[in-house]
């Protein structure tokens, strides 16, 4: 590892990168972040003077899809700047080191950056036993706590990091956790997405960097500027969902003409990310636009509230396809049943009553004349 | 001709409050669960046209969002009257926390429920076991009141949605919250059906007026029901 530590601005510009590319990055990364246009400027002079920051980067429970993603970031700063100095530092799938100059890599970062450092984790950490992911004899959660004690910040990227994605889904073999269920004392960014949007994941970067804090969080732990808002609320199929306009099957004229997906099962309403705004692949698309409703990936249990085609989530423990509304019916039919029987049995009891009550007449008492 | 001669006095339970809280909820669920089942399912009447000319989905999701309101703050009267009201609706007949209340439930149920003795029942407003019903019913109340408002916040900025803001990290995401909200209604379906049920069944076999107590406020009661009231000896609130 170099000695001098280079920022982001000197690294772009050996890598080849103009510096009009460097100011387009910049700029649209405050837009990103919904900054003022001040915070261009901020941007700027913090990727120009302030050493890159040092990253810890664990791969446990996962599929990559992170990593992935992020590698495709529509503007190849973030790929090539952020990504290959993170790989420098403690990558496992990206970086150049094996064994035990892996192992050096990392623990030279704790020991030479303690409370600077960032740790992010992508994959969620087996706690039903922890050998069912183990790095160099050590289990993830053993690693995840050894980094994060001495760490300045925690990033846990997609959902598996911070909400446990598919491994937690129903019955959860390994037991997997997100990270801010099994480590404490340190702020945890949730990163939330299947993968998260590459653009969201270099905002969060930038955003650490430029202002030294972790930026403002929701109640789930994501970065307000890119999960406040219901992917329904950006969505540009919002006016045909408020028209009462909605796609009935995938082949059908609504499919067509672009009506809302919500009776296919459009987790939109329920579901905040930025897919609507920052877009995928580079902005070309999202999953609403090529006609496929949203499933939900940036939100805790998605895998267990489908089926991703029916809006109504099955109830776990009532067999496939068993709906609120099926178990509402059953159980309201069961209760008229009950109703109908009791007032069979009332009226033969009432009639019993009535037969053995006398029969009353000139015997008749007048309350007012007593 | 049959003519009962049985001494009954008037006894006035539920008070005007009570009366229009009752009937201005039993509105708001009827549109509640009406609008909530239609944003839950919506009906395919609609082809071959564009959104421009339509908005009948969010007049639906409006008028939801409104009588929400309505039912938030008429519950909210009631909990008020809860500790203001006469005896008859103050908040203790509702939790059973008296050895006389759950004897009464028993009985009740023995008598109303399994129908397997005739014995009467005492008490003159609620029955204990309607009582704890209904703070049942007025638990679900709330955890809809929670669980809708929880929702909204997302899409409001008003005050009054944002207080609930917390409810959706609580229970993990809008996903879950709006699956509770779902499976809830049902649970104002079942009790509309048994209540307006047992609302009748009592009319005709107390023949307190029990139905018509809803309207005027005022029930049947037997004298020596009303003397027993008057000098019950074991402390218990009801009765
Ligand atoms: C009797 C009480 C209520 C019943 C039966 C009821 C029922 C429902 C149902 C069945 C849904 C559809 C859920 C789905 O999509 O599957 C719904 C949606 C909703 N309800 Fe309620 N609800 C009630 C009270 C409230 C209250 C007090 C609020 C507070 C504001 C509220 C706010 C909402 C919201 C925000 C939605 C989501 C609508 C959307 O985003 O399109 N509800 N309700
Ligand atoms: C959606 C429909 C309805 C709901 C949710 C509902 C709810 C309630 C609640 C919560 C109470 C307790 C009142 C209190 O003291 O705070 C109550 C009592 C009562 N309701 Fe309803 N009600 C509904 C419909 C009806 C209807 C249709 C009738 C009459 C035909 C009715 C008649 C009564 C009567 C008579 C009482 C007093 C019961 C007693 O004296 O023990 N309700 N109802
Ligand atoms: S397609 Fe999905 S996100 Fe878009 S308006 Fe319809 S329900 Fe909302
Ligand atoms: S549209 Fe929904 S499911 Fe698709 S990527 Fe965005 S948040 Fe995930």
């Amino acid at each position: 590892m170099e000695n001098k530590q280079l920022s982001f601005y000197e690294e772009a510009r050996g890598n080849g990168i103009s510096r009009k590319e460097f100011l387009k990055f910049c700029t649209i990364m405050a837009a990103w972040l919904g900054l003022e246009t001040s915070g261009v400027g901020q941007i700027v002079k913090a990727l120009e003077t302030k050493p890159r920051l040092p990253v810890i980067w664990f791969h446990f429970q996962e599929c990559t899809c992170c990593s992935e993603s992020f590698i495709r970031a529509s503007h190849p700063i973030v790929a090539s700047i952020v990504l290959d100095k993170i790989s420098l530092d403690y990558q496992e799938t990206l970086m150049a080191a094996s064994g035990v100059q892996a192992e050096d890599a990392y623990k030279t970062v704790m020991a030479k950056f303690p409370g600077e450092y960032i740790v992010m984790v992508e994959g969620s950490i087996p706690t039903e036993n922890e050998a069912y992911c183990c790095i160099g004899g050590r289990s993830a959660l053993q690693i995840l706590k050894e980094a994060v004690a001495n760490s300045k910040a925690v990033v846990a990227w997609g959902n598996c990091a911070s909400a446990g994605c598919v491994q937690a889904a129903s019955p959860n073999p390994t037991g997997a956790k997100p990270v801010h269920k099994v480590i404490s004392g340190k702020p945890v960014i949730n990163v939330q997405g299947c993968p998260p949007i590459a653009d969201v994941m270099a905002g969060v970067v930038v955003h650490l960097l430029t202002f030294d804090r972790i930026p403002q969080l929701d109640g789930l732990g994501r970065p307000k500027a890119f999960y406040s808002r219901r992917v329904h609320d950006t969505c540009y199929r919002r006016a045909n969902f408020d028209a009462g306009l909605f796609v009935e099957a995938f082949d059908d004229e609504g499919a067509k003409r672009g009506y809302c997906l919500y009776k296919m099962g459009c987790k939109g309403p329920v579901t905040y990310n930025s897919c609507g705004i920052i877009k995928w692949n580079d902005g070309i698309s999202y999953p609403i636009q090529s006609g496929h409703p949203c499933i939900g990936c940036a939100e805790e249990g998605f895998w267990d509230n489908g089926p991703f085609y029916k809006h109504l989530p099955q109830i776990a423990g009532f067999g496939i396809e068993t709906t609120a509304d099926k178990i509402g019916v059953a159980v309201g039919l069961s209760a008229l049943a009950g109703v109908t029987g009791h007032a069979v049995l009332t009226n033969i009891r009432k009639h019993r009553e009535i037969a053995n009550a006398p029969e009353a007449g000139s015997e008749i008492e007048n309350p007012k004349e007593k | 001709m049959r003519i009962r001669s049985v001494p009954m006095r008037e006894v006035q339970v539920w008070e005007l409050p009570v009366r229009i809280y009752h009937w201005v909820n039993a509105l708001c669920i009827l549109s509640l669960v009406i609008t909530g089942y239609t944003i839950g399912s919506p009906p395919a009447f609609m082809k071959g046209t564009e959104a421009y000319f339509n908005y009948w989905f969010g007049t639906v999701r409006f008028i939801h969002f409104v009588t929400a309101f309505v039912f938030f703050f008429n519950f909210l009267v009631r909990i008020y009257w809860g500790f203001a009201g006469n005896e008859f609706s103050r908040w203790y007949n509702f939790i059973p926390l008296k050895r006389c209340q759950w004897k009464e439930i028993l009985t009740v149920i023995k008598v109303d429920v399994l129908q397997i003795t005739n014995r009467q029942i005492d008490s003159i407003g609620h029955n204990s076991l309607a009582s704890l019903i209904y703070f049942i019913t007025f638990l679900i109340f709330l955890l809809q009141c929670l669980t809708g408002f929880g929702m909204y916040s997302a899409m409001s900025k008003a005050f009054l949605p944002h207080l609930f803001a917390w409810v959706v990290p609580f229970l993990g995401g809008d996903i879950h919250v709006r699956q509770l909200h779902h499976i809830l209604m049902w649970g104002f379906i079942l009790f509309s059906i048994i209540h307006i049920y047992l609302v009748f069944y009592h009319d005709y076999i107390e023949r307190r007026g029990v139905t018509s107590s809803m309207i005027g406020g005022w029930k049947y009661i037997e004298e020596d029901v009303i003397l027993r009231h008057e000098n019950r000896t074991e402390e218990c609130p009801k009765n």
